[in-house]
């Protein structure tokens, strides 16, 4: 196991060395320790090894991920997995806004709560949060799976596209074009697979499936005039 | 900067802007035996925030309250003229002991409660150059251009002790960069405001401001900001009132820290765009537009640490137990 100081060799260095890593590494597994809020910690990494950040983090940790699996001991500032491509981040505490945005594939857990703008424009990722998510999550949700334990906040899946949501608790209001769905088998059978992926303990039957109502991005000969 | 289609691109563009534009510190002490220290740790919380804001520095400092004194803080760009025999000249209109203590290009006066309106009409003519950064029984305002560590050393805010102070590093977007537009900006006796963001209605709020009598200096937005709670709480309102109507009548990005005697408030705007962390231990509360601000405070490891909620106003005072309240949608 390697550990590393951030406060000692600096964000530049540290993450060179991550970036550093070969898919064939043997030093697969790091700890970055005082991580301090600082931004941009594990970023474009693309080698499949574990890394662990102490404490918490600031903007964009795990950004642009590839293969990688990045837990954070601590909450995660804005951006957090911002437009991960594969892999797993995992956060302990809170995450703060627009987790996992822009997000094209791999895992996002979050054990307590994450912020606004949870998802926005999710493009394949999959976010398992435990607690409860901020208004307007999802936003043009494009592709993907956002899973919440707790409740959701104001104008979920507003403008979304083909995202599922599902949500145990409540939803404070749904947003532009999204809609209640029906819970179908293939449905528990994906939810299960996530929880069972986050090591969260939930039973699928209690969640609500939401989506697009699709008739915001589907052509409508009525809407012909307007263009 | 990531490979984005247009749309996407648009999109995230607009909750990219809450990385710049300002940086907030705020710390309120439960914790007396923390009082002396409370200059240092707001210094260093301000000088962790340098990269969201290195334009302009400002600090609201509450302490060193008298009983039948109060403080008047002025500013000039040219102090060896305009603060000599400064003291004097306000006593002879106060008709009062005045003190001064000069702290680089701020001047504190101790003037007799009751004599801030008279000393502050004729500060125009005693120098033109002097201006009014604050007033109150505890409030002191310190703000100037350049890097926050720089302001902070000018005032050697690190040994001042307080009960409670805000800060704010400015990366100005909506108007100059002066003292005049740094911030925090004095908005009653005792009463400042600091912001993250951008106000896109201020033109027309400070014409409206202007029309019934509100004197507002700059082409600032914050100072609109800051205009618009004064008038608020002239017609009447609490400040908890003042800043939830300001959820109504403010149009744009805010997050607001605002000081009083007794504590201090948050509020965000809707949207919530600007980022707070906030975080409480039996020593003190503290606000930070990052959790970067906060890692030197004492006892983090386990303080609770959260965002406040969006359209929430919260309040932390000496005299009451913590408040929020949700405005209706």
């Amino acid at each position: 196991m390697q550990t590393i100081d951030l406060s000692e060799l600096g964000l530049r260095e540290v993450n060179k060395m991550l970036h550093a890593q070969a898919a064939d590494t043997n030093q697969t597994s790091w700890t970055i320790e005082n991580a301090k809020g600082s931004h941009a910690i594990a970023c474009g990494l693309d080698a499949p090894i574990e890394v662990t950040v102490k404490g918490s983090t600031g903007y964009y940790c795990g950004g642009m991920n590839q293969q990688a699996t990045i837990n954070i001991d601590g909450s995660a500032g804005p951006g957090t997995g911002e437009n991960i491509m594969s892999g797993k981040i995992v956060i302990e505490g809170d995450a703060s806004q627009y987790l996992g945005a822009t997000g094209h594939g791999g895992l996002i857990v979050v054990k307590g709560n994450a912020s606004s703008r949870c998802g926005i424009s999710m493009k394949g990722v999959n976010i398992v949060v435990q607690g409860n998510i901020g208004h307007m999550s999802a936003f043009m949700g494009q592709s993907g799976n956002l899973v919440v334990c707790g409740d959701a906040g104001e104008a979920l899946g507003d403008s979304c596209y083909e995202a599922r949501f599902f949500v145990r608790g409540s939803v404070k209001s749904l947003g532009a074009d999204c809609e209640k769905k029906e819970m179908r088998p293939e449905h528990i059978e994906i939810l299960q697979g996530l929880l069972d992926e986050a090591g969260f303990d939930a039973d699928p039957s209690e969640f609500t499936r939401y989506g697009s109502a699709r008739t915001l991005y589907n052509f409508d000969v009525d809407n012909a005039g307007a263009y | 900067m990531l490979a984005l289609d247009s749309t996407t691109a648009a999109l995230v563009e607009v909750f990219f802007r809450d990385l710049n534009m300002c940086g907030i510190v705020g710390l309120f002490l439960k914790d007396k035996s923390l009082e002396p220290k409370l200059g240092e740790m707001l210094t260093s919380m301000l000088i962790t925030m340098t990269d969201r804001g290195p334009d302009s520095a400002g600090i609201a400092i509450y302490g060193g309250e008298r009983a039948g004194q109060t403080k008047l803080v002025v500013q000039s760009d040219t102090p060896d003229t305009a603060f000599d025999g400064l003291d004097t000249k306000i006593g002879k209109v106060v008709g009062g002991t005045v003190s001064m203590k000069v702290s680089s290009t701020h001047a504190v006066l101790t003037l007799p409660a009751g004599t801030t309106a008279a000393a502050r009409a004729a500060l125009p003519e005693i120098d033109a150059s002097l201006r009014v950064m604050s007033r109150g029984d505890s409030l002191e305002i310190y703000k100037e251009v350049g890097l926050p560590k720089d302001v902070a050393a000018q005032f050697d805010i690190s040994a001042m002790s307080g009960s409670h102070g805000i800060g704010h590093t400015r990366m100005a977007t909506e108007s100059a960069v002066t003292t005049m537009g740094a911030h925090p900006f004095n908005t009653g006796d005792d009463q400042c405001l600091v912001h993250n963001g951008s106000l896109s209605n201020h033109n027309s709020l400070r014409r409206k401001l202007r029309r019934d009598g509100v004197h507002i200096e700059t082409e600032n937005d914050t100072e609109v900001g800051a205009a618009y709670l004064t008038w608020q709480m002239q017609k009447g309102a609490t400040l908890g009132e003042a800043l939830t109507s300001s959820l109504d009548d403010l149009d744009g990005f805010f997050t607001f820290v605002v000081g009083t005697k007794d504590g201090f408030g948050v509020v965000r705007d809707p949207i919530a765009c600007k980022p707070a962390v906030m975080a409480e231990t039996d020593q003190y509360v503290a606000f930070g537009s990052e959790y970067r601000a906060l890692v030197d405070l004492p006892g983090i490891e386990n303080a609770r640490v959260w965002e406040p909620e969006p359209a929430t106003v919260y309040f932390w005072s000496h005299d009451s137990a913590p408040t929020s309240s949700e405005k209706a949608a």
